[in-house]
Formats: structure tokens, sequence, C-alpha cells
């Protein structure tokens, strides 16, 4: 069938000439991605960092919560969220139903226990002793955190880009909460299911590519780190 | 290696600090529609919305989805005005006080569309409810939008009034918008009820043929509701009131009237009698 490559065909198109619509979508997607993990970074690696070295009773309990959350069903997430968002529930007054800031505020809950969990294994993978040198050389328990940080800094890369990874390619999460709202809250992937339903499979498959090599993109750049870490340590 | 790393510590900073403000950043408040996908795909409001804005100064924020959800999300206070197409859900939207200030806005009608080949033999068929029965009691593949929408409640209604309970042997409820049901009716060689926009802008990507057509029982009025702004006294009741003038104005009515869907009107005026 020739229909397949008709319809690439028109969606490179529309990318490499600058379809105004299809790249304010993907602009979209990405901010609101990218706030989503940088506000949460510093929250969960600081958990992840506290569950390794607090050794408090239930750490472990805690560890195994959030292990399990590395698989919960984002539609799940988004329905949590709107039960919670909408006019009549608990933070209803509010309004962030059907806005950016409920997109990011649902992606942070999406993102956050991936970057406690490998943060944790980045952070278990850190000599002991950097710590102990670190604190009886003086250092601030602050200065001590940072330098363990800097120490897995790859392995904590590696998490903060598996995190955007699983938020950049949601879509139960934008839909429910995000509304699909034009030039407001559309993105990528809001957008190829509206796309797809209308039959418009072209824009849909522009956009598409445009997820697709990002996740490449990604994992080239994982791989090369961690090529780097091979040679560095 | 310290110092880059200082210096990447102070640029993820900055970034972070960058994006907290640009949340922060509050836009005039927008006026939130709620309405059915038949409206959306049609590009009536892509069209129409504009004019408003600009004539007004006010900004639309448009949640296209089936009527039920459209009402659902009046009655819970998400959205400021509902635009929707099945009246009876409406007068009850109405009396519950959910919302206020309806106006009949414009209407257009449903049609049967099916397979080229018809084996349910209703072409030409001018009584939807005849169709239904020659479909059902040949067993053909029926779908079904099975999404509590205007057209679905409307189907609903056909399947009563032709004494008929579909059995799942050939009704395929999907639970989709009309899009997506036409195209799941085209795989499956089905028939289907859709509102004429959505059949015009889907129909040269389907190998489906309109089939019935033209009965009163198909007629698909759309009317526009304001969401009762003493049950949310923080809702944008002024916006939904100056959209509901606008599209029911002598100008907002005239260029529904000439909307044209690949040449074709599709939606007829009822706002303003003469």
């Amino acid at each position: 069938m020739n229909g397949l490559l008709l319809t690439t065909q028109q969606a490179l198109q529309l990318l490499l000439y600058g379809d105004a619509e299809l790249w304010s979508i993907v602009l979209l997607s990405f901010s609101v991605s990218l706030k989503a993990i940088l506000l949460t970074t510093p929250v969960a690696l600081l958990l992840a960092f506290g569950l390794h070295h607090g050794n408090f009773p239930g750490s472990r309990f805690i560890l195994a919560f959030f292990n399990s959350l590395l698989s919960v069903p984002t539609v799940v997430v988004g329905l949590f969220l709107y039960v919670l968002l909408t006019r009549q529930g608990p933070f209803g007054d509010l309004k962030l139903l059907f806005t950016q800031s409920a997109m990011v505020i649902g992606q942070m809950f999406l993102c956050f226990p991936v970057l406690v969990a490998l943060g944790y294994a980045a952070i278990q993978s850190a000599d002991r002793r950097v710590w102990e040198t670190a604190r009886t050389l003086g250092a601030p328990r602050w200065f001590a955190i940072l330098t363990i940080f800097y120490e897995v800094r790859f392995g904590l890369l590696a998490a903060v880009l598996t995190g955007f990874g699983r938020v950049i390619s949601e879509v139960g999460i934008s839909m429910m909460v995000g509304g699909n709202i034009m030039g407001y809250t559309r993105n990528i992937t809001t957008a190829i299911a509206l796309e797809t339903s209308k039959g418009e499979f072209a824009q849909g498959i522009a956009l598409g590519l445009v997820l697709l090599s990002l996740a490449f993109l990604l994992t080239a750049f994982l791989s090369y780190i961690q090529s780097k870490k091979r040679v560095t340590t | 290696m310290k110092c880059w790393c200082g210096s990447m510590m102070n640029k993820l900073l900055l970034v972070i600090l960058i994006c907290i403000i640009g949340t922060g950043i509050v836009q005039a408040e927008p006026i939130r529609l709620a309405t059915t996908t038949s409206t959306e795909n049609s590009g009536l409001l892509k069209v129409l919305i504009p004019y408003f804005e600009k004539q007004t100064g006010n900004v639309v924020h448009v949640l296209s989805v089936g009527t039920g959800q459209a009402l659902r999300m009046g009655q819970d206070g998400n959205v400021d005005v509902v635009l929707v197409h099945a009246p009876t859900a409406e007068m009850r939207f109405v009396d519950a006080g959910f919302g206020l200030n309806r106006r009949s806005l414009m209407y257009n009608d449903f049609v049967i569309v099916g397979p080229t080949d018809d084996p349910a033999n209703i072409h030409g068929e001018n009584n939807a409810v005849r169709s239904l029965q020659k479909i059902a009691r040949g067993k053909n593949l029926f779908v079904s939008r099975g999404d509590d929408s205007g057209t679905h409640k409307k189907e609903l209604q056909l399947w009563k009034k032709a004494k008929w309970i579909p059995d799942l042997s050939w009704y395929r409820e999907v639970g989709q918008g009309m899009g997506r049901a036409l195209q799941i009716a085209d795989e499956l060689n089905a028939y289907t009820i859709t509102d004429r926009g959505t059949w015009l802008v889907m129909r040269a990507k389907l190998s489906l043929k309109l089939l019935a057509e033209g009965d009163a029982e198909l007629y698909n009025p759309y009317s526009i509701i304001a969401v009762n702004p003493a049950r949310y006294p923080s809702i944008n009741y002024l916006g939904a009131m100056s959209l509901i003038a606008w599209l029911t104005s002598v100008e907002g009515q005239n260029r529904i009237r000439n909307f044209r869907l690949q040449g074709q009107p599709l939606f007829i005026p009822t706002a303003i009698k003469n």
C-alpha cells in the first residue's frame, strides 16, 4: 500500500516546511514536560538520598512503594487528579483543571517515582567513603550530598532522562486534566489522538516522528554518557 | 571539574527559576466552552471563535467532548458555558438548576451511513426508525458511539422507537468520538448514525456511503447554555453570556449560516425568529 508512504511524505513536508500549528504543539509538549521534570528532580533526588542514607524504619517500605508506582497507568493518575481538581473537589477553588499547570502537576506525579527509584539505584552505587571523607574533611551536610550527587551524576542524569521520556510520551494525564484545548493544553500526544480520530494521519505521523526522534536522541545520549562513565571510573 | 559542576548547577537553578516564574504568569480569565466533537470537527468553531475574540477581547478555551461529558463539566462547574445537542438532557440540565439562559442556536441533521453494498437495503429510506429495524432484522453490523454523546442519545432514542433492543452479536458499542466511530464502521463494514458535519469531513477517507437521510426524526438542534453562577460564583458568567450574546446576534447567526464545509452549508441558525 502506498497510503502509508504518502502520509509519511506529507508528514515530513509538514515538519520541514515549519507548519506553525504543529511546531507550537511540539513546543507546548516540551515546555510542560520540562517544567514537570525540573520541579520534581530536586525533591525526588533528595528523597532518594534520604531513603538510602537515612536508613530509618519504613524506608525499605517507602522504596518498595515507589517501585510499585513505576508502572502506574497514566489514566489512573489523570482520573485521580481530575477528581481532586474538579470545581467540586477538594482543590476546586484553585481553578487548575484544564490548564497547563494541571498537566505539569500530573506529570510530576508520574515522574516522581521514576526519579526516586532510579535515583536511589544511582546513589546506592556511590562509594560510601565519599560521604565519610567529605564529612571528616569538614564539609557541611548539603555539600556532602552534592558531592555524592556529583559522583553519581551519570546515573542521576539517566534517571532524569528516563523520567522525561515517561512524561513527554504520556497521553492519559494530558487528555484528562489538560482537556486538549487548542493552543493552550494540546500537546504532541493528545494532538495525535485527536488527528487520528479525525482521520488526519499525516499530522499525527508528523508529531509521532518528533516523539520518535526524541526517543532515539535520548537513548543515544544515554548510551553515550554510559560509555563515558566506564572510561572515567 | 568542580568549576564545571558549579556552573551547571547555576544554570539548572536558573532554568528552574524561569520555569516557576513562567507558570505564575496570569492571563485574562478565559471563557471555557465545553462542546461536542461535531462542532469542533466540522471546523465551525475555528471560524466563529476568532471573530468573537477579536471583537470582545475575550479568549475562548474550547473543550471538545461528547454532549454527556460536556453537560457533566457544566454541572461540576469546570466550564463556563456548554454548546450541545441533546434537547431532553439539556432540559434536565436547566431544570436541575445546573444551567440557565438556554438559547437555541442552530440545527443540522443526522444521517445513516453504511457499506456500499447495503446488505440491509436501506438506501433511499426516508424513515429512520424503519431503517434501523431493517438493519437489526438482518443482524447487520451496527457501530454505536456508546459515549453518552448527543448522537448516541439520539441513536438510543431511535432504537426505543423502533422497539428493538440491540444485541451484542451485531451491535458494536465503541465508546469513542464520531470520527473514530466512522473509521471503525468503515473497517468493519458496518452501519452507523452520524451528524452530517462529521460525515462531510470524513467521507473522502471512508468507503462508507450515505444511505438514509431527511427524516424529521433526524433533526439535530444545538443549544448554548450558561452554567448557573449561583452554584459557582467564581465561574466566568459574564464571559459565558457575552459568548451566548454574540453567537445569537445577527452577526453570529449570519456567520453560522455562511459557514461552508466543502462548499456545502451545514448549519441553519435558529436564534433569531423573523
